[in-house]
């Protein structure tokens, strides 16, 4: 955690300081900043809102888009909503884990892959949908699998 | 800062720009002689349509003809299996499945050339084997758009195309001629019901917030569509943001609310982004601020992002959200009317009823009653998906037939496979039967059957479907989703899964269904707010219509062949070629050469049910379709 991420959460936090009901904004704001939610960036939410600590840990663990570890470096994100479901992402996602050793929800132990299984990306024309790193993959199959990762390794 | 009368020369001198973007238009001297749109929505954006449009801007500068050319990035046109989607007007030419390189010979040929590119058009041909229009194709025939007017028209990041589509003009209207219970009135009289899923009179929900007590009050938009395979409002806030702002400074005169709060999903980068650029733009025009539209009145908006998780699309776990909290359902009595964000009186509605007051107010509310059925009032939009031809958005009157949607707009199952059920109301709602295709579709004839209409996801699923895993699909979401406040939905359903899964691994017997069917409804009665009452509703639905596939689990068959316990894989020895493609892609190697040989005299092969994890690669990769479950 380097110290100019540090500065500019202090400066998040003072803008927040009038808001009504800020501390779910502050946790958003800080994972933006950080990428997850370590125990110490949770602490200082709570202090400078003057909520206990666990008030902070509840709303994180309730929200599934807030994450306690730190995520790899290639997050694959397969869509699990109905639309793709129904066309088959069960079957690629579970390719997914099966090549990376992982299940959904975690990360490979060198920290290079996060598995994840998301909600509905709203795309369910291109279902079966996934995301690498935030880039739309549509009509994937098992055999895109191989593809994908093939691409990324290599990176 | 703009006064009433600013506003209106914005609109007078562009209205001739949009009207010129329909299939024939006259072009008006001193106006683009022609208009590309590309759709900006997210299923097409996904397909790089913003490398298209950028595309499109640098080849039209390149020939000169960037003002002779309007190029547009518009909302989405609904049509979202064949995108990316590029519209060239006057003359309609509807481009499907456009990738950047295609560009160039656009722009050479149907630009500069006057032809259209045959291989990108949508071409359905009329019994002469003419082209049709655009608007007579199956997808869009059966169509009226209301709510979604202006998506796939304007470009939703330019306030003043919105303004020349009679934009905040409803809000002028109803300031400066209506009293607020006028307002309200006409909104009641419209019939309008939310369009969220339960189907509340939306002019009651107003009076009731207009009538409670306190001076402070909030008007707040649900926009957290969580429905898995629903996308209905991410499009209308992606197509039309300043529809939705507008329809809420209504809402805030008629209720005397100073206070608006639009509470979207962070998993719509898109939609929350344009929702941004509206904001700054309507400040900017003094149309949110302290003296609205210089007409006195206070309003302004602003936004509250979710983090991902289904119940707070419930409206008082939503307010919770919204106050930074963990989204657990508040005990209701006191309604949010009375006490809601902040404990102040607060209008929730949903994205898509907001998307038609400004229509309700400038046409009236007769005008809007015309369509539909009798309790069911102006149309709805549907996000088709599953297994359909033409998967995407689209808006119909009420009471129009399931089978018109499936048939005639979805274009039916893929592949020439049969029609099995449609979901619709995503984890709240249930499936419907092929034998009900003909159900009109409105708001009491879905609950009569055991759906309802949620808010507007219509999932299709052919024969290969299996309902036990569906239901038990959606089952699991609501699990995972469910707070944990409340025992009857965080234990209830918990065990009403362990039963499913019981079934579907064939060890259920007749009498855990009716077991299974009688926890259901203690769930539905006891549980605390909407996410647990309806939660066992796609289970009972395919219990009532699917009981012959439940029991053949029982009787350790899965007829679709998709629950994995109950099946297993084998070689059809008449058919194997021995060309060992499926023994080298099998993950598990479970798959062997045999003694036996084939005619070409290779050894065939078999499938060990030990080893075997089921995932099917060998039936994907077998040339001869010799693997069978």
């Amino acid at each position: 955690m380097t110290d100019e991420k540090d500065i500019k959460f202090a400066e998040v936090l003072e803008s927040l300081k009038d808001v009504p009901g800020p501390v779910m904004m502050a946790m958003q704001k800080a994972q933006d900043i950080y990428g997850y939610l370590p125990l110490e960036v949770q602490l200082k939410i709570a202090d400078f809102f003057g909520v206990p600590l666990a008030t902070v840990y509840g709303i994180a663990t309730f929200y599934s888009q807030f994450r306690l570890e730190q995520p790899g470096q290639i997050k694959i994100a397969v869509c699990l909503g109905t639309a793709c479901y129904v066309k088959g992402s069960g079957g690629v996602i579970d390719k997914f884990g099966r090549m990376l050793g992982v299940e959904p929800g975690h990360t490979t132990a060198d920290g290079r892959f996060t598995l994840e299984a998301t909600r509905c990306i709203g795309c369910c024309g291109l279902a079966p949908v996934l995301t690498v790193n935030g880039e739309v993959y549509g009509k994937v199959t098992e055999d895109s699998v191989d593809e994908i990762l093939a691409k990324y390794n290599n990176i | 800062m703009k006064t009433l009368q600013q506003l209106q020369e914005i609109r007078d001198r562009l209205k001739a720009t949009i009207d010129e973007r329909q299939e024939g238009a006259a072009v008006t001297p001193g106006l683009p002689r022609m208009y590309i749109l590309v759709c900006g929505g997210t299923g097409c954006t996904s397909g790089n349509s913003k490398i298209i449009y950028d595309n499109f801007v640098s080849r039209l500068k390149e020939k000169g003809l960037e003002n002779e050319v309007k190029i547009i990035m518009t909302g989405c046109f609904g049509l979202c299996s064949k995108g990316p989607i590029a519209v060239v007007y006057p003359d309609g030419s509807f481009y499907t499945h456009v990738q950047p390189d295609d560009v160039t010979e656009i722009v050479e040929k149907h630009i500069v050339g006057g032809q259209p590119v045959e291989r990108l058009l949508h071409a359905e041909k009329d019994i002469h084997g003419q082209l049709k229009s655009i608007n007579d194709t199956d997808f869009y025939r059966s169509q009226r758009r209301v709510v979604l007017r202006n998506c796939g028209v304007i470009d939703p990041e330019n306030i003043d195309e919105y303004l020349a589509t009679d934009g905040y003009k409803a809000y002028e209207k109803a300031v400066t001629q209506m009293t607020p219970q006028q307002v309200i009135d006409e909104i009641k009289k419209s019939g309008l019901r939310g369009r969220g899923g339960a189907g509340f009179s939306t002019g009651m929900k107003w009076q009731f917030t207009h009538d409670a007590p306190g001076t402070e009050k909030y008007v707040a938009c649900n926009a957290d569509e969580g429905d898995p395979g629903a996308f209905m409002d991410r499009s209308l806030l992606e197509g039309d943001p300043h529809a939705v702002i507008e329809a809420m400074m209504i809402a805030g005169y008629a209720v005397g609310a100073e206070h608006g709060v639009i509470y979207v999903r962070a998993e719509y980068p898109i939609a929350v982004h344009r929702l941004e650029v509206a904001i700054a733009q309507a400040r900017e025009y003094g149309i949110l601020g302290d003296n609205v539209m210089g007409q006195g009145k206070k309003f302004d908006l602003e936004l509250r992002l979710g983090a991902g998780a289904f119940v707070c699309g419930e409206e008082t776990a939503l307010l919770n959200s919204a106050e930074g909290k963990r989204g657990e359902p508040r005990q209701r009595p006191p309604f949010p009317a009375i006490k809601g964000l902040f404990g102040k009186p607060t209008l929730i509605n949903n994205v898509e009823t907001y998307g038609n007051i400004t229509q309700i107010i400038l046409n009236g509310a007769d005008w809007f009653a015309s369509v539909g059925t009798e309790k069911s009032k102006g149309t709805k939009v549907f996000a088709l998906g599953g297994k359909l031809e033409n998967v995407g958005l689209v808006e119909i009157p009420m009471g129009t037939p399931l089978r018109t949607i499936v048939e005639d707009i979805g274009g039916g199952c893929p592949n020439g496979k049969k029609f099995k059920a449609a979901q619709t109301g995503g984890p709240s709602g249930g499936c419907i039967p092929a034998s009900l295709i003909d159900t009109p579709i409105d708001y009491d004839n879905l609950m009569a059957i055991g759906s309802m209409m949620g808010s507007g996801g219509l999932i299709v699923m052919d024969e290969d479907n299996c309902m036990v895993d569906i239901a038990k699909f959606f089952l699991e979401f609501t699990v995972d989703e469910s707070c944990g406040k409340c025992t009857p939905c965080r234990i209830g359903n918990k065990r009403l899964l362990e039963m499913l899964d019981k079934v579907t691994k064939g060890e259920a017997t007749l009498e855990d269904l009716d077991k299974m069917e009688e926890l259901c409804y203690y769930i539905k009665d006891n549980s605390l707010c909407g996410l647990g009452q309806t939660a066992p509703n796609p289970v009972l639905s395919t219990l009532r219509y699917f009981r012959d596939e439940y029991e053949a689990h029982c009787d350790g068959k899965c007829p679709a062949g998709v629950c994995k316990a109950l099946v297993s894989f084998k070689v059809d020895k008449e058919k194997c070629i021995g060309c060992t493609l499926c023994a080298r892609n099998c993950p598990v190697g479970a798959i062997s050469a045999t003694e036996e040989k084939a005619s070409n005299g290779r050894p065939i092969h078999v499938i060990d049910p030990k080893k075997c994890i089921k995932c099917g690669v060998c039936i994907s990769k077998c040339p001869k379709g010799a693997i069978y479950k």
